[in-house]
């Protein structure tokens, strides 16, 4: 049993690459037929989000050539994306799943998204018959492994750049985003992107104040927002939970007595000032009042950096987790192997004892009924004696790379034939 | 029995004091479960003890002191529980649990529980008096949790450390929402079980002295209860102002129910 893995990522292919081989949503059950169908696969996942394209199969014998896949899917000259595919098999096939899917591949390491993603894609495969017995407990694992990752390392809890921070902060102070009123108070890219972050989670309306109010006008127009005039901040700003301010002007804006006045206007409700200008536009005094909140860059820049070096340990303990569940997943697997010899073995001799009872049946004549259990306790031991040792050789084979091997022997010892038992199971064997 | 049921329940609940000791230093997920687990066979072991007291006395006997304790602090885990379910959250339980462990304490090691000498006609009175009381109670101690977890979260936002302890309290508007929401839910009990308070004491000794220790402690209460709700409707009253008037209405309620137990009308 093999499993590979093939695909480019973000780190690996520019983003006109993985352009070329993103399957559109629609297109994925066809592919992952075609991808069943490719010669020596016997169950295929494929994973396409914006930062990676992937394809997983697993072959029961031998391996199979993936990118002759990719190459008749797509019809592209190999030359344009060959050069940024990465294929890992067996352990490292297994490894990447589960990196992936703890989030520790991604873009923004951490981030929540891409298990989501993986398991859509398990879905899909799984609608379609490419995913059934190994592959199935190969994801399945791979979603318990994440779960892991997430509950014990604070891999997830933690934001990144300063947008995501500034969004976190926000999310400590009024819990939901949603309908939460964001004023911009100039316009910058830094400003422009908190703004987006706190949007995309659920903030509603902008409001954007600039000296000169035709940029104002052009950034709201762009949020879809309400530009004010720069003479009725005071009067407006008290609309706004949480304030983004980014202007050069030389001295603070917003001073302690603004921050009383909105407070009294707002009855009391909390507002969030994040102040990114440099000299600062909100008077540091302004955070002694009850219910105002107000972050300049700097605390900003620490609260990123506390998080960066924060994760770069959490990766660390993830990686560690990730490590041992490879191992025990391998090990799992190989028990899977011996599983069917181990039953093969039993039903053989177990044939052997019976046969054998019979043939001197008719020499002992009449048998009382205690006799009759003692030949069966006796002819059972024997055999339980015999295969004692070589079950417990297979188990412990079992947790080595020798597994097969010693399958083979035993195998070849007992003269097994190879029988599908329990492993044949699914529909996706017969297309 | 009833009384060995209750102490199951207080070690149950002796776990969850234990984590609001050590939620303060640090917290995890499998920590909250196991409270939660706990909290929740103490829940149903305290129901067990209450409910045999009835059956055994023949009669709801919310009367004796202990029963009270006890109901109380049956009251307000059942609070703690909706509130654990609707926001997700164990963080009030760094508050709540001290508070029930006490109450579950007193009631379970103190003397056999002796009756109010009220085997009159006004028994459903007294009942329904101290049943909404207990409500009333039961809010105003989530309430007074919510306001100190409020000022833990304002100040870890303010002084701008919000990693470490503080990351996992709730945000600082879900906590106010929670406080403010068990205020809302509690004042009409709280007011209506005064009122059938007044009514029993009443009929039952002739006109009752307003200055007498009990009801003035009580009047007092309301009155705070009152104000707290009044500033946090009108001026949107939150934060430190807030709690202050919060653990005052907590404090004259401590101070009622003190008196209660000291003092006791003279027929």
């Amino acid at each position: 049993m093999k499993f590979q893995l093939i695909g480019v990522n973000h780190k690996s292919a520019p983003i006109e690459v993985r352009e070329r081989l993103a399957i559109p949503e629609s297109r994925i059950p066809d592919a992952l037929k075609r991808l069943v169908q490719h010669p020596g696969v016997d169950e295929g996942l494929i994973l396409c989000t914006c930062n990676r394209v992937e394809v997983l199969a697993q072959s029961k014998n031998g391996s199979s050539d993936l990118r002759k896949f990719l190459r008749e899917f797509f019809h592209l000259e190999s030359t344009a994306y060959e050069s940024h595919l990465y294929e890992y098999s067996e352990r490292d096939a297994i490894r990447h799943l589960f990196r992936v899917s703890s989030s520790l591949d991604s873009m923004v390491v951490g981030e929540p998204q891409i298990l989501g993603q993986v398991k859509e894609a398990y879905a899909s495969a799984r609608a379609v018959g490419a995913v059934h017995s190994h592959l199935d407990l190969l994801l399945t694992r791979a979603f318990a492994v994440a779960k892991r990752v997430r509950t014990e390392t604070a891999l997830g809890s933690s934001a990144v750049s300063i947008a995501s921070v500034a969004v976190e902060l926000a999310k400590k102070i009024f819990g939901s985003l949603n309908g939460k009123q964001v004023f911009l108070v100039g316009a910058g890219k830094m400003s422009e992107l908190a703004a987006r972050h706190l949007i995309a989670n659920g903030a509603e309306s902008i409001f954007v104040s600039n000296r000169t109010y035709e940029r104002a006008s052009q950034l709201a127009a762009q949020f879809d927002g309400q530009a004010i005039l720069f003479d009725q901040l005071y009067d407006t700003c008290d609309r706004a939970d949480i304030v983004i301010t980014s202007t050069g002007a030389p001295h603070a804006i917003f001073r302690r007595e603004h921050g009383e006045l909105f407070l009294s206007r707002r009855k009391n409700r909390p507002m969030f000032f994040i102040d990114i200008a440099v000299p600062r536009d909100v008077d540091p005094e302004m955070n002694k009042l009850d219910g105002i909140f107000v972050y300049d860059i700097d605390d900003l820049q620490q609260a990123v950096s506390s998080n960066l070096s924060d994760r770069r340990k959490e990766a660390e303990r993830a990686e560690e987790i990730i490590s041992v569940e490879v191992e025990r997943f391998q090990a799992r697997l190989h028990t899977l192997e011996v599983v069917p010899t181990i039953v093969s073995l039993q039903d053989h001799l177990e044939t052997i004892r019976q046969a054998e009872i019979d043939r001197v049946r008719g020499r002992l004549g009449p048998l009382s009924l205690e006799q009759e259990l003692a030949i069966d306790a006796l002819t059972r031991g024997i055999v339980k004696k015999i295969m004692h040792t070589p079950i417990s050789t297979l188990k412990t084979a079992a947790r080595d790379t020798e597994a097969t091997t010693v399958v083979d022997l035993v195998r070849r010892l007992f003269n097994l034939q190879e029988k599908k038992t329990a492993a044949k199971s699914g529909s996706g064997d017969d297309n | 029995m009833s009384v060995l049921w209750l102490r199951v329940a207080l070690a149950c609940y002796a776990v969850g004091l234990l984590y609001a000791s050590v939620a303060l230093t640090r917290s995890n997920e499998w920590l909250n479960r196991i409270v939660l687990h706990a909290a929740y066979v103490g829940m149903v072991f305290h129901f067990v003890s209450l409910t045999e007291e009835i059956v055994l006395t023949g009669k709801i006997s919310l009367a004796s002191i202990h029963n009270t304790e006890s109901a109380l602090a049956f009251l307000i885990m059942i609070v703690f529980t909706g509130v654990v379910l609707v926001y997700r959250t164990t963080s009030p339980g760094i508050v709540v649990f001290p508070v029930v462990f006490l109450l579950t304490l007193l009631a379970s090691t103190g003397d056999r529980p002796f009756l109010l000498a009220s085997e009159s006609v006004h028994r459903g009175w007294l009942f329904t008096h101290i049943a909404l009381i207990l409500a009333g109670y039961a809010a105003l101690v989530l309430s007074f949790g919510a306001s100190l977890l409020y000022l833990l979260q304002e100040r870890s936002l303010k002084s701008k450390n919000v990693g470490g302890i503080f990351s996992r309290l709730p945000a600082l508007e879900v906590i106010d929402e929670i406080g403010f929401r068990s205020l809302l839910l509690g004042f009409p009990f709280m007011t209506l079980g005064l009122i059938a308070g007044t009514t029993l004491a009443e009929t039952t000794f002739g006109r009752v002295n307003v200055f007498d220790p009990k009801i003035f402690l009580s009047l007092l209460m309301w009155a705070v209860y009152l104000v707290l709700l009044y500033t946090r409707w009108n001026a949107g009253w939150r934060g430190r102002r807030a709690a202050y008037l919060a653990s005052g209405a907590f404090l004259a309620a401590v101070l009622a129910w003190a008196a209660n137990t000291l003092h006791r009308f003279v027929s």
